[in-house]
């Protein structure tokens, strides 16, 4: 039978080692019932959107807490469209102060998830938009 | 099973333009096609008809292995081999379903970052999606869109698999089995299992202390049984060993085993070309024509499997199959009983035997 799972791919660019919320939000949505891919650390965006692009995912979900995310984020934004991926939409979690959001959602980031964000309401968030895709 | 005729021509243009850009090896085309095909329905078997007349290219090799012997990182480290062949590489690489959600952590990327943005290597995820026995139910058909696609080598990572899951041998032309030393004693390697199905052994972590013990013991394990498992009628059989073997097959293939520390690359280029010469060895011997037939036969009735299923469920009201468990739950009906009743229910006569 026909069945569609949500592929999400979480990656961590930039040089920060800390990969703790990024295994955390990807084991709540595996316990969601979707696909994680998990890239593991120092990932460049050129190697996230390709990762992307194979693995035909839904979403990309980046986890920045070196405070680059101004660099990165439109960096695989802008890489995603390039491969033709303006379907796959983009989260961002982190350390991202507020002054920093308005950019980000202008760019078409869907989501921004500070320490202490709820699981639930990521998982709430990505389905939503996946559904609304 | 049944879909309304103006769906499918709707749809089937766009099928056919994306198996047409899977052939000219356009890699968004190639993603969309495997999700398709992990979707399954009427549409994925479209497309693989389609695409089926140009598969059959490439080498297709299998590595498979408990958790943690290193199946990821040597991959990893065989791809780099094959690219300084020239050749490009397809990869599946296959993780775990939850069996509670549904869910999946597919983390075998993590141990390729080296070929993460090679553009002649396409990696893809897969999750089990309930299947047991070590891959995914459309892993097989994942392989064929790389193959179409003109990858001439697709590597095929397992799940860890433990003992007995050895689907791997249905899929794979040349199927490397992973060990690590201090991995049990000499029993392990004499039990039934995944040795059995292994064309080339590889004791990977050579660095660890108890290598070379680990080699010698499945050394001793291919002269004390030397048998090897071959597919059968779909069956894991085993065939005679060396003395019968080499009235009945000249030039058997015997297992080598391999030392590898995959992390530093050493012995990678060897167990390449020993992946070679069984490829060489199965195409001169008709071993390849004669493991495929078994394949395709496996599957063909797979697929007959599943399709009687859907017939006779879809035969059968859901009502009629929850009155049945109640039945049977209640000791007024035995199970073969109740199949043989909803079998005859939906129409098909069936000699059980």
């Amino acid at each position: 039978m026909a069945q569609d799972k949500i592929r999400v791919l979480i990656a961590k660019p930039g040089l920060d080692g800390h990969d703790r919320g990024a295994k955390v939000v990807a084991r709540a949505l595996r316990d969601a019932g979707m696909e994680v891919i998990y890239t593991g650390l120092r990932q460049t965006p050129e190697m996230i959107a390709e990762a992307a692009l194979q693995e035909d995912v839904d979403m990309v979900g980046l986890s920045i807490l070196s405070g680059a995310h101004m660099t990165l984020v439109p960096r695989v934004v802008n890489l995603l469209r390039a491969h033709g991926l303006s379907d796959v939409l983009v989260f961002v979690g982190g350390i991202i102060p507020d002054e920093d959001v308005p950019e980000l959602l202008k760019i078409g980031v869907t989501g921004i998830y500070g320490p202490g964000a709820p699981l639930d309401d990521i998982v709430r968030d990505i389905q939503r938009e996946v559904a609304a895709h | 099973m049944t879909e309304a005729p103006q769906r499918s021509d709707t749809s089937s243009p766009g099928i056919a333009e994306l198996v047409m850009h899977t052939l000219a090896g356009d890699r968004r085309a190639i993603a969309r096609l495997i999700s398709l095909m992990e979707r399954g329905g009427g549409e994925a078997r479209r497309a693989l008809a389609q695409l089926y007349p140009h598969t059959g290219q490439a080498h297709t090799v299998g590595v498979t292995g408990a958790p943690g012997t290193g199946k990821s990182t040597l991959v990893n480290a065989m791809a780099k081999v094959y690219r300084r062949q020239g050749l490009s590489v397809g990869i599946v690489a296959v993780d775990p379903t939850s069996p509670f959600s549904g869910g999946a952590i597919l983390g075998d990327r993590i141990r390729m970052r080296d070929l993460a943005t090679d553009p002649h290597i396409f990696i893809r995820s897969m999750a089990t999606r309930g299947s047991l026995g070590g891959l995914a139910r459309s892993t097989v058909d994942a392989v064929r869109v790389l193959d179409a696609a003109g990858y001439p080598v697709i590597l095929v990572e397992t799940v860890g698999a433990g003992q007995d899951e050895v689907d791997i041998a249905r899929a794979a032309h040349t199927t490397v089995v992973l060990q690590m030393p201090a991995s049990g004693d000499d029993i392990q390697a004499i039990k039934a299992g995944i040795l059995e199905v292994a064309d080339i052994i590889v004791v990977n972590k050579s660095d660890l202390p108890g290598a070379e013990n680990a080699v010698a013991a499945l050394q001793a394990m291919l002269d004390l049984n030397s048998t090897h498992a071959e597919l059968h009628h779909g069956q894991l059989v085993r065939v005679e060993g060396p003395a019968t073997d080499a009235i009945a097959r000249p030039g058997a293939w015997r297992p080598p085993v391999l030392q590898t520390c995959a992390i530093r690359d050493d012995g990678v280029k060897e167990l390449v070309a020993a992946i070679d010469r069984h490829w060489k060895h199965q195409r001169a011997s008709g071993m390849k024509e004669q493991r495929e037939r078994e394949q395709v036969a496996e599957e063909l009735r797979r697929i007959l499997r599943y399709a009687l299923l859907q017939h006779v469920l879809h035969q059968i009201p859901r009502q009629g199959l929850e009155d049945t468990v109640e039945r049977i739950v209640a000791r007024q009906e035995d199970p073969y009983s109740a199949a043989d009743r909803l079998i005859a229910q939906a129409g098909l006569a069936l000699d059980r035997h």
